[in-house]
């Protein structure tokens, strides 16, 4: 069959792919912000003396992480309502994305965590630091560069992630894409534009890592 | 409650078909994608540069683009190019695509974690590169992913559901269906998280427990 490329129509819709991408940005990030407090109050909740807050971490991370996010994202928006919790769509992904990455943090951080040195705690504990100060001053600095490479990693895998938005009818990259090839039938370039920017960002934050992971050097 | 059960017995068949489907899908998928892996791996690991080069840039091509695109691509792309597939059939070749580029990445790792002293040792008794792969790199490549590559199937699970998109009647969609009927979102999208954390479950402790079988000493 022939067919004729014409990436006319692409760069007429150029803002919308763009803003799409950003829009995407935004959404990890907001998602990782509130998933990295999420994932931090569960780790520093996995070591606390008595069992009963590692047991709830842990029905917590295994439910999340055996279900499927987009089942997340279709009950949070569609179902919630029935409980009486209307969200907009943004709002309600953003919570879906940011209580799934909480679960995928949690266990970056546990991880991070059981990477500190046993000594630099008692040397904190020595010189007079109480708990707070110790999880502030001592623990988390060491924990941060442990985990900075996973932290990364599922940043890039959030932002992959901010694709299924498009299912409730968030404008970012997907929902332009689908919009542009059900309106124009310009298929290929549609597909190939989404992806490439994709891709390309994927490949920027991945570099801008390594970047980082070379400015702080391991404990 | 009673209507709950109700509508539930209603739906009994759909659901029971759409999960099984999703299993089927599941399994379809992890099998080409570790076919397509065990090529990809053997390559990346082993291969010349002509064949190591296009790989490498084809897998991280597949790893930085979203499921989601892939399957859409798949589902819009195909039909433009003159071949008809259905929507199962489309978004099980971008399942397989997306796997095999994830279990190439993994069997790589394993195939490099293998001392090379043993690829010269069976040259040394005169194997050939073929029997070299099947009787020493593969058997011990293979039990050292046993616990990744079933991990590999609940996120295919996982990622079925992203079918239900292209309109395959895989458990999301039936689900949908379901409550296009009798809008009970709350209930019936509750019904279908839980059935897919059970399967999920049930392969995570499958995971659990082969990691410990086929655990290399």
């Amino acid at each position: 069959m022939a067919y004729s490329f014409r990436f006319g129509v692409i760069e007429a819709n150029l803002d919308n792919f763009l803003q799409g991408l950003l829009l995407g940005l935004a959404l990890a990030f907001a998602a990782i912000l509130i998933g990295t407090l999420i994932g931090l109050l569960c780790a520093f909740a996995t070591t606390a003396k008595s069992r009963a807050p590692s047991r709830l971490v842990g029905i917590y991370v295994s439910a999340i992480r055996n279900t499927p996010l987009l089942v997340i994202v279709l009950f949070v928006y569609f179902a919630l309502p029935q409980l009486g919790i209307r969200l907009g769509k943004l709002e309600s992904f953003i919570f879906s994305l940011a209580i799934y990455s909480g679960a995928y943090l949690t266990e970056v951080f546990r991880a991070g965590l059981a990477g500190v040195p046993k000594g630099v705690v008692d040397a904190g504990r020595a010189i007079g630091l109480n708990g707070l100060q110790r999880a502030l001053y001592v623990i988390m600095p060491i924990m941060w560069r442990n985990c900075l490479p996973a932290l990364g990693t599922t940043f890039i895998s959030l932002f992959k992630d901010t694709s299924l938005a498009a299912v409730i009818a968030v404008p970012e990259l997907t929902y332009q894409a689908r919009k542009l090839n059900t309106e124009t039938f310009r298929v290929a370039e549609a597909w190939a534009t989404a992806s490439l920017l994709y891709l390309s960002t994927c490949l920027l934050i991945a570099a801008g890592l390594r970047q980082l992971e070379r400015r702080f050097p391991k404990f | 409650m009673e209507q709950f059960l109700h509508e539930l017995w209603i739906a009994r068949w759909p659901l029971a078909q759409g999960l099984l489907l999703t299993v089927e899908i599941s399994v379809a998928s992890i099998t080409c994608g570790t076919i397509i892996g065990l090529f990809g791996g053997i390559g990346l690991t082993y291969g010349k540069w002509f064949l190591r080069w296009p790989i490498r840039v084809l897998v991280d091509c597949i790893r930085g683009i979203p499921v989601l695109v892939l399957i859409l691509a798949s589902f819009y792309l195909l039909t433009f190019a003159g071949i008809n597939l259905t929507a199962i059939e489309s978004g099980l070749l971008a399942l397989s695509i997306f796997c095999g580029a994830h279990m190439g990445e993994i069997i790589r790792g394993a195939l490099q974690s293998i001392p090379p002293g043993q690829i010269d040792a069976a040259r040394a008794i005169g194997l050939t590169f073929p029997r070299i792969l099947a009787y020493v790199l593969l058997p011990q490549a293979m039990r050292q992913i046993m616990p990744v590559w079933i991990n590999t199937g609940a996120e295919l699970v996982k990622a079925s559901t992203l079918l239900s998109v292209i309109g395959t009647g895989e458990l999301l969609f039936r689900t949908q269906e379901i409550i296009g009927r009798n809008f009970m979102t709350l209930e019936f999208y509750g019904l279908c998280g839980i059935l897919y954390f059970l399967v999920n479950s049930m392969i995570e402790r499958f995971g659990k427990f082969a990691g410990q079988r086929f655990a290399l000493q």
